[in-house]
């Protein structure tokens, strides 16, 4: 491929798909941003839902630890 | 810089001065890569969220803001476009452009055939034709924005121009 089929290429481009570069923004934001802040969920990370997860299957396969475990806290 | 360094310790008042001085800014940085105004709202919103989950990451003293913004927007965008793809004409609603789809004929025609062979690219290739080529934002912003070298984005836009004449060829039209 030479130059002038790149040139090619860009000019049919620039003919049938319009640059956006100046298209403004019609409306402020800050109200759906300020929104989607206060919907912030509570995210607990993997390696916590790993620990829980561990945790269940211990109790589950050793129930006897329960009460050893109550004891102690 | 004050500013900034308000907004990396976590200020919102900070945090809501950058977003309404560069709210527009990243708008029109998006939109040239989406071509979709109510995709390119959302997105910039989107980008100003994750800014703002990685504040405690930017360091004022040593990154630079605009790049950081722009970097995060074009991953935003690109994210979109991956999302979508193959699910929506993405080119089908170019911004700016009424009426356009009233082109009788052949024109017509060509201009279809023109959106498909862009549809067949991939949302990074489409991304760097559309900055490149349709929009002719330097190579250096190009690369910037992306995170890659100048001349990684020459590879890009070479492979994709030669994607793109492929595709053209094979559709009956000579370039």
């Amino acid at each position: 491929m030479n130059e002038r089929e790149r040139e090619e290429i860009k000019r049919l481009l620039k003919e049938f798909v319009p640059a956006a570069g100046q298209t403004e923004l019609g409306r402020d934001l800050w109200p759906t941003m300020l929104k989607r802040l206060e919907q912030q969920p509570i995210r607990m990370p993997w390696w916590d839902w790993a620990l829980l997860a561990g945790v269940t299957v211990l109790f589950c396969l050793f129930p006897g630890m329960i009460p050893a475990l109550l004891y102690h806290l | 810089m004050e500013l900034l360094r308000r907004f990396a310790e976590g200020d919102p008042e900070a945090f809501e001065a950058l977003f309404r001085q560069y709210q527009g800014e990243v708008f029109r940085w998006i939109v040239r890569i989406v071509r979709n105004r109510a995709a390119a709202e959302d997105l910039t919103v989107e980008t100003f969220w994750r800014l703002h989950r990685a504040h405690a990451r930017f360091d004022p003293a040593r990154g630079k803001w605009g790049a950081w913004l722009r970097r995060i927007a074009t991953n935003v965008a690109l994210d979109h476009l991956r999302k979508v793809r193959g699910e929506v004409p993405l080119l089908a609603d170019p911004p700016d452009a009424p009426g356009a789809h009233r082109e009788p004929g052949e024109r017509a025609e060509l201009r279809g055939q023109i959106f498909r062979a862009m549809e067949s690219l991939s949302p990074r290739l489409r991304a760097v034709v559309l900055l490149a080529l349709v929009e002719e934002e330097p190579y250096e912003e190009i690369a910037q924005a992306l995170g890659i070298s100048v001349g990684a984005v020459k590879v890009r836009v070479f492979r994709a121009v030669r994607i793109l004449r492929k595709q053209l060829l094979e559709a009956g039209v000579h370039p």
